[in-house]
This record gives structure tokens, C-alpha cells and sequence, in this order.
């Protein structure tokens, strides 16, 4: 097998392949003709894989967590972190990209402009979704308060845990219970073969892939950084 | 018989004349035009050099903290 190329190990590659793949063939492959989304239909690429790639990531990070927890390595931990990290990085990216399509679709043009975001502003994925990134964001704030390192780890692992547990009632379970403009509200859209077109799917499910390759490259980028800093303390005391 | 049969067929070709002279449904407005003109080949490229930088500085990243690591390890 080709553990290399160009430099950098196939993974990567792959994941740049596809994320060219999803800017040329996101553009220029054909899309269905729909009123009110037109050519924002594209968003899709990137705006909704954002956030395939938080879920997988705060997914990895759950499971070094409880890696950590089953057997005290404190490398889980700092790959447990790490993984939260850049997963709350790719929510508030799709918190970022969510603002700019819904201002164009959601947004009425003949209402005033506080009218239609105080209706955007109650939707309860939004609402969902901010109180998840908090979670996590105390997650981060926790951890990096315990000065003793052991005691760090245990907490925030136990503490990574349960952000992951309310995730699932923020993300995935209440925002389907309320009514909403957000699409998505019926069973499971993005992974439904008769919901979403043929012809997206073939950009879509590359486009997941890829942008979730390049969230872990990032990722182990900075494991690596954090072992070599962990390293160089060790050696100092 | 025959005659008839003719002007049948003859009848329904006017029926489908009158269908197509129907109002065409209201197509949803794409971006045709950028399409049609070759703009958006102009966009594609802004994205890829975007992106092309952006991978390029993950790659520069990789091969410091590569070194990095032979002299640390």
C-alpha cells in the first residue's frame, strides 16, 4: 500500500482530493431548480458537512475520553481535548455559515429586519446547538482550570462525557420535537435517499468525508504540538 | 371509418399545439447566466487558491513540527 504522497500520508491526500473535488464539482454539477433556495442549494457542501465533521470529531473525542477513563493513559486525555477543540471550531463555522444562508432564505425581504431574525433567533436548532457549543466550551474552561494534571484529566474526561450525553438531547433529539424553519426535522435528512437528490449525493458524501479528513489532520497537528510541549516540561522538572 | 380516424389524429396534433402554447411554468431562477458566460470558472479558481493556500499552510505545518519532533524525540 502507498503510505505516501507528496510528502504527506494517503489520508491526507485523500482529503484534499476531495475537497477539491467538492469546489469544482459543488459549482459546476447540476443541482435541482428549487424556489426560495435557487443556487444556495449548494450550501449543502459546506454548511451542513461543518457540522458532520463537529458530530464526528466530538465523537472521537468521547471515546479517547472514555479510553482515558478505562485506563488512566493521560495521551487519551490530550487526544480527547484536542478533538473538542477543533470540533467546537467546526460548530461555530456552521454557526458562522448558518447566519449568512439564512439571512438569505429564512430572512423576509418585506418584514423589518428585527421582525425576521427575532423569528430566526427562537429556532430551536439554533438554540439547541448554542447551548451543546457551551457545554463544550465549559468543558474547555474546566479543564484548563485544574492545575494538577491527573485530577485535570479524570475530570474533564467524566466532564466530556456527559457534554457528549447532552449533545444528543440538544442536537438531535429536541430541535425535531418543535417546529422550526430548519430543514431536517423528519427523520434523518442528509442520510435519506429520498430526500436529498442523486445528484448532490455524489458531491455531499465526498464532501462529509473531506472535510472531516482535514478536521482531523488539523486535529493530530495538534496533538503533536501539545506531546512535544508536555514533553519539554517533563524534561525540565 | 377511415376519415374519421384521420381527423382524430389530425385533432389531437392541434390539441397538443394548444398545450404547448400554454404559458411555460415559472422556472426557478438560477445562475445561468455565470454559467452560460464562463464566470463561474473565475469563482472556482478564487475558491481553489483559497483552499490551495490554506492546504499548503496545514503542509508547511507538517514538515516543522515534523522536524521539530526528530529533534525533540
Amino acid at each position: 500500500m502507498m503510505k505516501y504522497f507528496a510528502g504527506i500520508s494517503w489520508w491526507k491526500s485523500l482529503g484534499i482530493a476531495l475537497l477539491v473535488y467538492t469546489f469544482t464539482g459543488g459549482i459546476l454539477l447540476e443541482v435541482p431548480r428549487l424556489p426560495q433556495l435557487q443556487e444556495t442549494i449548494r450550501n449543502l457542501y459546506f454548511h451542513v458537512c461543518m457540522w458532520f465533521a463537529m458530530m464526528i470529531l466530538f465523537i472521537v473525542s468521547v471515546v479517547y475520553a472514555i479510553k482515558y477513563l478505562r485506563n488512566n493513559k493521560l495521551k487519551y486525555d490530550i487526544y480527547s481535548r484536542q478533538f473538542a477543540v477543533v470540533g467546537i471550531f467546526f460548530g461555530l463555522l456552521g454557526y458562522a455559515t448558518g447566519v449568512v444562508w439564512m439571512s438569505y432564505t429564512w430572512a423576509d425581504p418585506n418584514n423589518a429586519s428585527f421582525v425576521s431574525y427575532g423569528a430566526v433567533l427562537r429556532e430551536p436548532k439554533l438554540i439547541g446547538t448554542a447551548i451543546a457549543l457551551l457545554i463544550y466550551a465549559t468543558y474547555l474552561v474546566l479543564r484548563d482550570s485544574i492545575p494538577d494534571i491527573d485530577k485535570k484529566a479524570r475530570i474533564s474526561s467524566v466532564f466530556n462525557v456527559f457534554a457528549f450525553v447532552f449533545l444528543f438531547p440538544m442536537i438531535w433529539i429536541l430541535p425535531r420535537m418543535l417546529p422550526s424553519l430548519h430543514p431536517g426535522r423528519e427523520g434523518n435528512p442528509a442520510l435519506n435517499t429520498n430526500d436529498i437528490d442523486g445528484r448532490m449525493r455524489m458531491v455531499f458524501y465526498p464532501a462529509i468525508v473531506g472535510w472531516t479528513l482535514i478536521g482531523i489532520w488539523i486535529t493530530t497537528l495538534k496533538i503533536r504540538l501539545k506531546m512535544m510541549e508536555e514533553n519539554k516540561l517533563l524534561a525540565k522538572s | 371509418m377511415k376519415k374519421k380516424f384521420y381527423l382524430t389524429i389530425v385533432l389531437a396534433f392541434f390539441a397538443l399545439q394548444m398545450q404547448a402554447q400554454q404559458p411555460v411554468v415559472q422556472e426557478t431562477e438560477m445562475a445561468d447566466l455565470m454559467r452560460g458566460n464562463g464566470k463561474i470558472y473565475v469563482v472556482i479558481a478564487v475558491m481553489l487558491t483559497i483552499l490551495a493556500g490554506l492546504i499548503g499552510y496545514l503542509i508547511r505545518l507538517e514538515r516543522k513540527m515534523a522536524r521539530l519532533e526528530k529533534e525533540i524525540y
